[in-house]
């Protein structure tokens, strides 16, 4: 990749920026428009725009194989987590209101959705990355 | 009704998922992790499908309300006598099919890729088991692309480059398909406004006149007809299934296409109901000929392949248009029989694969001139061939021939006589392209002599195989059992139910 500093300068100033907002919007799913698909895709354009402008290797060390799968992994299982304890507080799947009645604490239901929400976040953030990586790199470096 | 079971619908999707990241991130640590977690996993589902079959078989219902949401707002799961059966088939076969697979993917996948296989794998009966259970229909959608998209992986992750190929078409059309299917489901959201199964066949009615909901059955109808490789739409399928690794023709020509088949049936049945159907538009008749003309143009195209599994590839396209027969027919006899023939072909199709890979797996060899005097070497694999074979054909007493006998009964009673004749001359067509693979086996001259004999497979494989074939036989024995499930079934989706 030539060096080119407006473009490198201006990414690496954006890319907090673009993470912060997909947080944002993450957050913001429970009582809005949002939630953890479209801040997901935002987070994961970060990650593009950090490829464009610093190129494979960087974007491959800073957010290695194992790591994307492990990010994958984890934001289902944090999104089945929760759905799961609702289940042990005897509600159906991701009914939240069965937890917040049975600990009594208010507002539980809508910090569940939040839980749930960053789970897909997550995940979704994850697989785009990867799903990117893999059309730009060429070869397997490490078969799965 | 108890908790537990209550509560089951749900657990029979997210365990098997968590179970199958579990293999993911486990097998990265160590591979030989990966295999047991999948067969524990489907294991699981199979003994949750038998309690959920047994709580639904004196005619209830289960509803379940994911998050406490009772529809429109929330997606509901939905267990009746029809889905429980299909899920009770397809994930015995899926079972037996990673039983099988244990030595079986030795053959076509590379052990790094073991791992993802079994994931992809465990993913797509996952996905199944959602498109079984869901009430709603753009939950069903996305449990079908879930499972279409594992089978597009599966199909392209031989080591024989062409499986690339091969997995390549089935994802364009497959996509194209899902595209039709989600199409006509936006169609009938615009006319009734609601996306769960019971619901729009309560509100139907009222829009059967609109354009749009003639539409919308339409864009279903062609995208599932490529989905389950319904006759003129089967192109991607002789190529996917003779491609693709041995166990995973297995599982997509037993438990996908079954599934695929039963959510069309469902469709047509829970959602626009035979009423709209024969009365709207002549459909059925449509669907009458159509599968009439697969089942002879199958066969017929099957009889002139020289690779054992891409002849009976062609042969699942004629069975096909057995299931697709009973819906064209419509009545209590052709139906129960068109379900009882989702798990008929199921069996013995399962079998009929198992023994093609096992046979690769020995010798290598694809081609049927090249099985000659195989009896002599396998002669276990090839009595099971020969049962699974003769169920085919539809010879008593094997679960083959109930089925077609409760079609042929069917078409009989709507006076479809011409259509009793069509399957009729299927079976003799049927027998022609097993009586080929039969004859070389048995009647044939050994020619390689330097292969030796004693080529039985590993008992991992062999025990699967036995079991099919041995259900082949008692299935047809004791078709009563079967049929206190299939019978209300049937009678529950003329119903509208």
């Amino acid at each position: 990749m030539r060096e080119n500093v407006v473009v490198r300068t201006v990414s690496r100033l954006f890319v907090p920026f673009i993470q912060l907002f997909a947080l944002y919007v993450i957050v913001h799913g429970a009582s809005g428009p949002g939630g953890g698909f479209q801040g997901g895709v935002i987070f994961a354009t970060s990650f593009i725009l950090l490829l464009i402008a610093f190129g494979l290797p960087c974007v491959r060390g800073r957010f290695g194989r194992s790591w994307i799968r492990a990010y994958a992994a984890g934001g289902i299982i944090i999104f089945a987590g929760v759905g799961l304890t609702c289940i042990l507080f005897s509600g159906n799947f991701l009914e939240y209101a069965a937890i917040e009645t049975a600990l009594g604490i208010p507002h539980l239901q809508t910090l569940m959705i939040d839980i749930v929400e960053a789970g897909i976040g997550i995940t979704v953030m994850a697989v785009m990355t990867s799903i990117i990586l893999d059309f730009v790199g060429k070869e397997e470096e490490e078969p799965l | 009704m108890n908790a537990v079971i209550s509560q089951l619908p749900p657990l029979l999707i997210v365990i098997p998922l968590l179970g199958a990241l579990a293999a993911l991130l486990l097998g990265k640590w160590n591979r030989a992790f990966a295999y047991p977690i999948s067969l524990a996993m489907i294991g699981f589902q199979f003994a949750v499908s038998l309690v959920l079959m047994e709580s639904v078989m004196d005619g209830d219902v289960i509803h379940y309300y994911l998050g406490g949401w009772p529809p429109p707002l929330g997606i509901e799961l939905v267990i009746d006598s029809f889905n429980s059966f299909v899920l009770v088939v397809i994930l015995a076969l899926a079972l037996l099919t990673a039983v099988w697979a244990h030595k079986g993917a030795d053959l076509d996948i590379v052990p790094e890729k073991k791992v993802s296989f079994f994931v992809v794998f465990q993913l797509l009966i996952t996905g199944l088991c959602g498109m079984a259970v869901t009430g709603d229909l753009f939950n069903l959608y996305v449990f079908l692309e879930i499972s279409s998209i594992a089978a597009y992986t599966l199909v392209a992750a031989g080591r024989n480059p062409r499986s690339l190929i091969a997995g390549f078409n089935y994802l364009i059309l497959g996509s194209i398909a899902a595209g039709f299917i989600v199409i006509g489901i936006g169609y009938l959201y615009i006319a009734t406004g609601t996306l769960n199964m019971g619901e729009l066949a309560v509100m139907l009615p009222a829009h059967y006149g609109q354009t749009t909901v003639y539409a919308a059955f339409l864009f279903m109808m062609i995208g599932f007809s490529i989905k389950v490789a319904f006759f003129p739409l089967h192109l991607w399928l002789p190529d996917a299934y003779t491609e693709a690794p041995a166990a995973v023709t297995i599982l997509i020509a037993t438990a996908t296409s079954k599934v695929t088949a039963y959510a069309m049936l469902r469709v047509i049945f829970s959602v626009f109901t035979l009423q709209y159907v024969t009365d709207s538009f002549p459909v059925t008749e449509l669907i009458l000929i159509i599968a009439a003309i697969a089942i002879i143009a199958g066969a017929v195209l099957a009889i002139a392949q020289d690779n054992l599994k891409r002849m009976l590839a062609y042969s699942s396209i004629s069975q096909m248009g057995y299931i697709m027969f009973a819906l064209g027919v419509a009545n209590q006899a052709a139906l129960a029989g068109g379900i009882l023939h989702i798990m008929a072909h199921a069996v013995m199709k399962g079998c009929l694969f198992m023994v093609a890979g096992m046979i690769i797996y020995r010798t290598g060899f694809t081609a049927i001139r090249q099985l000659s005097g195989l009896s002599r070497r396998m002669p276990v694999a090839c009595a099971a061939f020969a049962i699974a074979g003769a169920s085919m054909i539809g010879v008593p007493p094997t679960i083959g021939f109930m089925s077609k006998y409760y079609l042929v009964l069917g078409a009989v009673e709507a006076g479809e006589y011409l259509a009793a004749a069509v399957l009729l001359a299927g079976s003799l067509l049927a027998a022609v392209y097993i009586w080929q693979v039969i004859e070389v086996m048995y009647f044939g001259d050994i020619h390689d002599e330097d292969l030796g004999g004693g080529l039985e497979a590993p008992a991992s494989m062999m025990v699967p195989v036995i079991i099919l074939a041995a259900s082949c036989l008692l299935l047809g024995i004791f078709v009563e059992l079967p049929l206190e499930v299939v019978g209300p079934a049937a009678a529950m989706l003329l119903g509208g139910g």
